[in-house]
C-alpha cells in the first residue's frame, strides 16, 4: 500500500472535547457546539474564519446540515463523514486533505455521537434492507471481538487463565489512567478481582472488557503548517494519516487466524513509511488505541508493532504500556474508561495527543513527548476499517 | 400402475419436556428456531438420501401440517428452496390435519413422483392432555415409481375413504391450541367407521389380515382402544411418540416400516373426520433403505431437558424479559430473493481461477481479485470445524444466549452461523460440526429462515453406513 502522505503539511491550532458519558443534559448538537466552542475560544478564532468543516457521525445525525444549523454557521461546506468507529478519524483526515491540496487555510474535524438517548445497552446501527444472513445482524460487537481470545490463546499456546490476567490488566490500566482524567466517563479505580469476575457479555468477556457507551463530542482547527504560530506557540503537525478498508477476506478465509486485524497491520505500515518511522517501539511517546474490548488492545500491540507477535499479552501484564511503562498507551482512559461515542473517539485521541505534546494534561502529563500514535478501529475481527495518524511538536525543515 | 413409497424418515427434535413436574421427560418438543418448515427439511433430507432419489422437473413437494408458518404465502417452497430442488418440481401447501397428510399420500400413489414433507408443533394449553400427549415432529415420504436404480420398498395395494362430520375437536386459525368436545363422544362415532373401512380394505385386497396395523387419530379414548378396534397380531398405537397431528399418519408408517420384513403387509389407517385406509405390501428393498435411526429409538433417547417455563416462552404463551437491545429488522424481500442461493440453498460461490470458495457467494475474488469467474459452492451437506466461538449474552434472540462459531469447512469456505441446539461447554476450536436449517427470528411477521451450525460431538461416531 502506497501513500505519498502529507507530513508536515498542516497542523493542530486548537482543539475541544466534552466530558463524556451518559450526557441526559445535553443532545448531539449541544455536545458538538461544546467542542466547537472550546477549540475556537483556545484559538481565539471566530466561527466565521472557518472555511469549511468535516462533521463525523455514526448515525446520530444526517447530513451537514447537523452542524451547520447547530452552530448557525454561514453557508460554509460541511461534509458528513462515517466509517464505523473510525468515523471521528475519518473526518480528521478529509479536513487535513482539504488544507494540504489548498483549497482552504483554516477548517475544523467535529465528531459527535449519542448513545445514550436510545435506552440500549451496546452499540445500535441501522441497517439497509437485507436477507436476514448477516452474522452482524445476530453476532454483537462484544461477541464478535470476544473470537480473538480463544484464536489467540490456541494459537500461541497461552493457558486461559494467564490470558484472562492480560485482559484483567488492560482494563485495570485504562481505568486507573482515566481515574486522573476530568473529561472521562469513569473516574475511579476498578480492583483486578472485580473486572475479572464482572458479568459476562460475550464469551469470556466480562462488562469491563468492555469500552462505556456514551455520549460526547471532539473537534480538532487545522491549518497550514507555516501558518501554525499565527495561532498558538505549540501546534501539532500531522505526521502521517493511513486508513485501510479491508476487503472481508479474512472473515471468509479459513487462513484467518483470529489473532491479528490484516487492516491494521497495512494501515500502520503506511502511517510509519508517511512519517518516516523505522521503529515505533524506541520512536512513538505515547498511543492511543482503539481498545474497544480489552483483547483488542493485546492484538493491536502487536499490529502496531509495539510487541512481537505472541508477545504482547506478556507485555502488557508486565506494566509496558502503563501509564510509567516504557510506551504508554491510552494515558487518557481510553475507550475503556473515557467512553466510546463513536463519531467523537478518534478526534478524543488526538485530544490527548495533543493535550500531552503541548504539556497540558495535568496529573496524567507524561515526561515529554514528541510523537504520538492514534489508532481507530472500526468494524469487527475479519473485516475492519483502521486508521493510524501520527503527530508530533516539532516540523521538518522544509526544502 | 401406480406409485410406491420409495423412501421415507422422520425427524424428532432433540428437546424434551416434563409438563406435569413428575420427572418424567417424555414430551417431544421442537427448540424454539424449529417450526413445521424446517422440521420437514429435516426429514426431507434424511428420506431422499436414504433412498437415492432425486426429485425432477415434472415432479412433486407437497407440505402438510396444521401448524403453518405462514398463510397466504406457500410454506413449501421455503421447504423446496432449503433444499435446492429442481424449480421443475411443483411445490404446494396441503394444511389441516392428519388427513391432509393421508390425501396427499393417495394423491400421491395415483399421481406423479411426490416427495410428502410433513410436520407439526402441537402445542396444547398449559396442562392439557394435548399438551402432554402430543409430540413434535417431522417425516418425510418419498412417492413414485418403482425403477431398477431405485426400487420401491413398498407397494400400494389399495386403500378406502369414509367422511362423516361430527365435532370432536377444533381450533380457530388465529389459536395455538385447539378443544376437544368429550373423548367417549368421538369413539362412538369413530369406532364404527374404522371397522367399516377396515373390513372393505381388507376384502378388497383378499387379505384376512394385515402383519401391522397403524391406527392414527387425534381421539385419545380410539388409540388407547386401538387393540380392541383393529384385533391384530402386531399391532402399534401411532407413532411411539404421542400424537404429532397433520405428520402422525406418516411417522406411525415409519414407525412400522422401520420394524417390518420384506414381504408383510401394513394397514395404515387415519381416522380424522372420518377415516382413510392405506394398505402396503413391503419389499425386498426394504431392509437396506430403512431410515438410519428407527424412530423408537429416536423417541426413547432422553434427549436435552428444557425446563417447563422456557418451553411456555419457546411457544410464546410466557412472556420474558427481552434483553436490551433493539429487535431487529425483518427480512426484506429483494435481497432475500436475490441472496435465495445463499439464505435458503447454504450455496457459495468458488473462484474458477484460483479455487477460493465465498461463504456467502461473492462477484469479486477475495483471493486473486478475478471477477464474474465463479462457479456454485453449495456447502449445506458439508461439515467443518470450528475456528473460534463465542457465547453473545447482548444479542437478541427468543431463547438466549446466542453461541456463534466461525466454521471452516471441508473443502474451502468459511463463514460465522448461530448454534443450533447449543452446548457451549463443548465448544472447541477444532470442534466439528454440521448445518441445519432453522429461524433466526420472527420480525414483522417474517421468519428469517436461515442455517445454523450444530455440535457434532464425535465426528466418527457419527460415521455410520
Amino acid at each position: 500500500m502506497s501513500s505519498r502522505g502529507i507530513a508536515d503539511q498542516v497542523a493542530i491550532v486548537a482543539m475541544g472535547c466534552t466530558r463524556f458519558g451518559e450526557r441526559w443534559d445535553r443532545s448531539a448538537e449541544d455536545l458538538l457546539l461544546d467542542a466547537v466552542q472550546e477549540a475556537l475560544t483556545r484559538a481565539d478564532v471566530p466561527l466565521a474564519d472557518i472555511d469549511a468543516f468535516w462533521l463525523g457521525t455514526l448515525g446520530s445525525g444526517q447530513s451537514g446540515l447537523m452542524l451547520s444549523r447547530a452552530l448557525s454557521s454561514d453557508y460554509k461546506p460541511v461534509t458528513r463523514v462515517e466509517n464505523f468507529c473510525a468515523t471521528g478519524s475519518e473526518a480528521f483526515r478529509n479536513a487535513c486533505y482539504a488544507v494540504a491540496s489548498g483549497a482552504y487555510d483554516r477548517v475544523m474535524a467535529v465528531g459527535v455521537e449519542k448513545l445514550k438517548d436510545s435506552g440500549f445497552s451496546g452499540l445500535l446501527r441501522a441497517d439497509p434492507p437485507g436477507a436476514g444472513t448477516a452474522p452482524e445482524l445476530s453476532v454483537t460487537a462484544p461477541a464478535a471481538f470476544s473470537l480473538l481470545d480463544p484464536a489467540y490463546c490456541a494459537k500461541y499456546g497461552v493457558d486461559p487463565a494467564e490470558m484472562r490476567e492480560a485482559m484483567t490488566h488492560v482494563a485495570w490500566k485504562n481505568h486507573r489512567n482515566g481515574m486522573l482524567n476530568p473529561k472521562a466517563q469513569f473516574r475511579s479505580e476498578v480492583s483486578k478481582e472485580k473486572i475479572a469476575d464482572s458479568p459476562k457479555v460475550a464469551g469470556r468477556l466480562g462488562v469491563f472488557d468492555c469500552s462505556g457507551v456514551s455520549d460526547g463530542a471532539a473537534c480538532a482547527m487545522i491549518v497550514r503548517a507555516e501558518d501554525a504560530y499565527k495561532y498558538t506557540d505549540r501546534p501539532v503537525f500531522v505526521k502521517a494519516l493511513a486508513l485501510a478498508a479491508a476487503p472481508g477476506r479474512a472473515g471468509m478465509d479459513p487462513a484467518y487466524d483470529f489473532t491479528t486485524f490484516p487492516e491494521v497491520v497495512r494501515s500502520a505500515q503506511d502511517a510509519y513509511a508517511q512519517a518516516g518511522i523505522t521503529d515505533p517501539r524506541t520512536e512513538v511517546s505515547l498511543a492511543e488505541v482503539h481498545d474497544c474490548f480489552t483483547p483488542t488492545e493485546l492484538v493491536l500491540m502487536e499490529d502496531l508493532g509495539f510487541s512481537e507477535r505472541g508477545q504482547a499479552w506478556k507485555e502488557s501484564l508486565a506494566g509496558e504500556f502503563d501509564a510509567d511503562g516504557r510506551l504508554p498507551v491510552n494515558v487518557d482512559g481510553g475507550l475503556k474508561s473515557f467512553g466510546h461515542p463513536v463519531g467523537a473517539s478518534g478526534l478524543r485521541m488526538l485530544y490527548e495527543a495533543w493535550l500531552q505534546m503541548r504539556g497540558e494534561a495535568g496529573d496524567r502529563q507524561l515526561d515529554d513527548p514528541r510523537i504520538a500514535l492514534t489508532h481507530n478501529l472500526g468494524g469487527r475481527p475479519g473485516s475492519a476499517v483502521s486508521f493510524v495518524a501520527i503527530v508530533g511538536t516539532d516540523r521538518a525543515p522544509t526544502g | 400402475m401406480t406409485n410406491g413409497i420409495l423412501g421415507y424418515a422422520s425427524y424428532l427434535p432433540g428437546w424434551r419436556v416434563d409438563p406435569r413436574g413428575a420427572g418424567r421427560l417424555t414430551r417431544v418438543i421442537a427448540a424454539f428456531d424449529e417450526d413445521a418448515v424446517t422440521m420437514s427439511v429435516a426429514a426431507v433430507q434424511a428420506a431422499l438420501e436414504r433412498c437415492g432419489a432425486v426429485p425432477a422437473a415434472g415432479d412433486r413437494l407437497v407440505f402438510v401440517t396444521s401448524s403453518p408458518p405462514y398463510l397466504d404465502k406457500t410454506s413449501a417452497s421455503i421447504v423446496h428452496a432449503a433444499l435446492s430442488l429442481d424449480r421443475g418440481v411443483a411445490a404446494d401447501d396441503a394444511i389441516g390435519t392428519a388427513r391432509s397428510a393421508m390425501a396427499a399420500i393417495s394423491s400421491a400413489l395415483h399421481g406423479r413422483p411426490t416427495v410428502v414433507a410433513a410436520a407439526d408443533v402441537r402445542t396444547g394449553r398449559p396442562g392439557s392432555a394435548d399438551e402432554r400427549g402430543g409430540a413434535d415432529a417431522g417425516a418425510a415420504l418419498v412417492i413414485g415409481p418403482s425403477t431398477p436404480q431405485t426400487p420401491v420398498i413398498a407397494e400400494h395395494l389399495g386403500g378406502v375413504s369414509l367422511t362423516e362430520e361430527f365435532l370432536d375437536r377444533w381450533r380457530s386459525p388465529d389459536t395455538a391450541y385447539g378443544s376437544t368436545w368429550e373423548e367417549r363422544f368421538g369413539r362412538s362415532r369413530y369406532e364404527p367407521l374404522i371397522a367399516e373401512a377396515v373390513a372393505a380394505t381388507l376384502d378388497a385386497a383378499g387379505l384376512p389380515d394385515a402383519d401391522y396395523a397403524v391406527l392414527t387419530c387425534p381421539n385419545a379414548a380410539v388409540t388407547k382402544a386401538a387393540g380392541a378396534i383393529v384385533k391384530r397380531a402386531v399391532s402399534t398405537v401411532g407413532a411411539p411418540t404421542g400424537f404429532a397431528g397433520a405428520v402422525d399418519p406418516i411417522l406411525s408408517l415409519a414407525h412400522a416400516l422401520d420394524r417390518a420384513e420384506p414381504g408383510q403387509t401394513i394397514l395404515v389407517i387415519s381416522a380424522a373426520d372420518g377415516v382413510d385406509t392405506m394398505l402396503l405390501r413391503t419389499t425386498d428393498a426394504l431392509p437396506t433403505r430403512r431410515q438410519r435411526e428407527p424412530i423408537a429409538a429416536a423417541a426413547a433417547a432422553s434427549g436435552r431437558s428444557v425446563p417447563y417455563p422456557t418451553y411456555l416462552s419457546w411457544r410464546g404463551l410466557l412472556d420474558v424479559e427481552p434483553p436490551r437491545r433493539p429487535e431487529p429488522d425483518r427480512p426484506a424481500g429483494p435481497p432475500a430473493a436475490r441472496e435465495a442461493g445463499w439464505k435458503f440453498g447454504l450455496s457459495g460461490s468458488r473462484c474458477t481461477a484460483c479455487g477460493f470458495v465465498h461463504l456467502p457467494p461473492m462477484r469479486a475474488c477475495r483471493q486473486c481479485g478475478t471477477i464474474d469467474q465463479m462457479e456454485p459452492a453449495p456447502v449445506a451437506a458439508r461439515r467443518g470445524r470450528v475456528a473460534t466461538f463465542t457465547v453473545d449474552r447482548l444479542a437478541y434472540s427468543p431463547s438466549p444466549p446466542v453461541v456463534d462459531v466461525v466454521v471452516d469447512f471441508e473443502g474451502g469456505g468459511r463463514s460465522t452461523f448461530e448454534v443450533a441446539d447449543a452446548r457451549p461447554d463443548l465448544l472447541e476450536v477444532g470442534a466439528p460440526v454440521d448445518l441445519v436449517f432453522r429461524k433466526l427470528f420472527t420480525a414483522g411477521g417474517v421468519h428469517n429462515y436461515f442455517w445454523k451450525a450444530r455440535q457434532v460431538a464425535d465426528l466418527a461416531g457419527e460415521e455410520r453406513s
